[in-house]
């Protein structure tokens, strides 16, 4: 890797710009992730912004269980924010749409609809794992810088697949873990 | 020769090499004064170099037309503009040659004033629109302000030169002019309480709501280079003077460092105002400074 892809993957993962989205969340993991931006926790540390507009972010930060309504949101939001890009999943219902699964009103779990690059479960997610999630997601951009973009089918492989819900009160089975379409991460809270 | 110190002073001193990483450094000291005053730790030193870069790895979305190349124009307009401004401020002793004038200092300083109006309407984003009429109100605002308190400088000295401006004789009408000029400062670099045309609640990033990657990070150094325009601006007002180069150089960045800070701390404990409350406060509160400064200038070149 020569010198500026070297000095790109480093100042891409010192630099996550984030965008917010609620697909239908109850509101807990978007009070969360405002608690991980204020003096508290300080993920400006980290290079962390909250964008106002999708074109200027690399991450697209995803709470809520994904409700019809919000599916084709999602979709344009996700084309509208320049690539190199990233997908957090805050909270276990973007994973597993959580206690809300079979409603007929959702269109989830995510990864349906968008490559999800890294879950933070949840319900909801504490800040510091939050934080965890977006480092790690920095991370992910930052192999990428060495490709050519797009490359959504880079992915990092998930750690353990059997994980991807720890919260309590979900009862999501197996076969809702497995119907993800593409791999990622987890991030232990 | 002459060509030779105006492409320097261009390029080098107090130009391009200088002015962009100063310009990085005053938006850390914008962003970790606001941590502070906040009581966090703040981004690390780098972080406006690192966005810089990250943002120039980024891909723009497709843009056909006109539209597409005006968007791809303006930020590098206002890049060049505002550069230039700091090219021509008087650091350094006069050595001949083209040195340029007050007018031409103020057109390039208002220049990427312009460019961030044009940039909102060709965006054809609402909140670009938005952010543009925002910005072209507060900036017939606080023009008015900042141009008589120039001009009231220029009037006294009876000239437009900027060597000549750069030493002043301390006087009440110096200080008046240097305090109008201060409170258009953050209308001037979009910071609180006047941070009305990217106000981040209300309208996303205003005029820049659309721009991506590269155009973004010439918007961002365009910013920094207009805080080091601005800034030098008032730290060659009221820096004394200084025969040795090195020394003169030091006063113009200690004192430019000085007015970054306090812009900042103010940005960082005010919040936004309204539009109607900033347009009264430019035209009813602040306009008495200006017309004190021009007046007291016209008065002291009557007596003269």
């Amino acid at each position: 890797m020569n010198l500026w892809n070297r000095l790109m993957c480093f100042s891409r993962r010192r630099s996550p710009w984030l965008f917010h989205m609620n697909s239908g969340s109850c509101n807990g993991c978007d009070i969360e992730l405002i608690a991980s931006l204020t003096p508290r926790y300080d993920a400006e540390q980290l290079g962390v912004r909250l964008e106002g507009s999708p074109r200027h972010a690399d991450i697209l930060c995803i709470t809520g269980p994904v409700t019809r309504n919000s599916v084709q949101a999602i979709k344009t939001v996700y084309g509208q924010v320049c690539g190199p890009k990233a997908v957090v999943a805050i909270g276990s219902c973007p994973a597993t749409t959580n206690v809300f699964i079979d409603s007929r009103t959702l269109d989830g779990p995510l990864n349906r609809h968008l490559p999800v690059d890294v879950f933070v479960p949840g319900c909801p997610p504490r800040p510091d794992a939050i934080i965890q999630g977006i480092a790690a997601a920095a991370g992910i951009l930052a192999e990428r810088a060495a490709k050519r973009w797009p490359a959504e089918s880079v992915m990092v492989p998930m750690a353990d697949p059997e994980s991807a819900c720890d919260c309590t009160k979900c009862d999501c089975t197996k076969e809702d873990k497995s119907s993800a379409d593409t791999p990622a991460r987890e991030v232990q809270p | 020769m002459n060509l030779t110190t105006a492409l320097a002073r261009l390029l080098i001193f107090p130009g391009l090499l200088f002015a962009v990483p100063f310009a990085w450094f005053f938006l850390w000291v914008e962003r970790k004064s606001v941590a502070l005053m906040q009581g966090r730790i703040g981004p690390p030193f780098m972080q406006p170099f690192f966005d810089f870069i990250k943002l120039l790895g980024k891909t723009t979305p497709p843009r056909r037309g006109v539209s597409g190349l005006l968007m791809k124009t303006w930020p590098l307009l206002a890049v060049s503009t505002a550069g230039g401004a700091v090219g021509l401020l008087p650091v350094l002793p006069s050595s001949g040659g083209f040195e340029g004038d007050l007018i031409l200092l103020l057109a390039l300083l208002e220049v990427p004033s312009m460019c961030i109006i044009a940039a909102g309407f060709s965006s054809r984003s609402i909140f670009g629109e938005i952010g543009s009429a925002r910005e072209a109100v507060l900036s017939v605002s606080y023009n008015v302000v900042f141009l008589l308190a120039i001009v009231s400088i220029a009037a006294s000295q009876h000239t437009f030169r900027l060597e000549a401006l750069a030493h002043l004789p301390a006087s009440p009408m110096l200080i008046l002019a240097v305090v109008a000029i201060l409170v258009c400062l953050p209308a001037k670099l979009h910071i609180n309480p006047f941070s009305l045309p990217n106000a981040e609640q209300e309208i996303y990033s205003g005029p820049i709501t659309e721009y991506a990657g590269p155009e973004l990070a010439m918007w961002e150094l365009s910013h920094g280079l207009e805080w080091v325009a601005a800034t030098g601006l008032v730290a060659t007002l009221i820096a004394p003077h200084f025969t040795a180069v090195w020394l003169a150089v030091l006063a113009f960045v200690v004192l430019s460092f000085g007015v970054v800070l306090l812009l900042s701390v103010t940005a960082a404990a005010t919040a936004r105002l309204q539009i109607d409350t900033t347009v009264r406060f430019y035209w009813q509160c602040t306009l008495i400074f200006a017309v004190l400064a021009i007046s007291s200038a016209l008065f002291m070149r009557f007596r003269s």
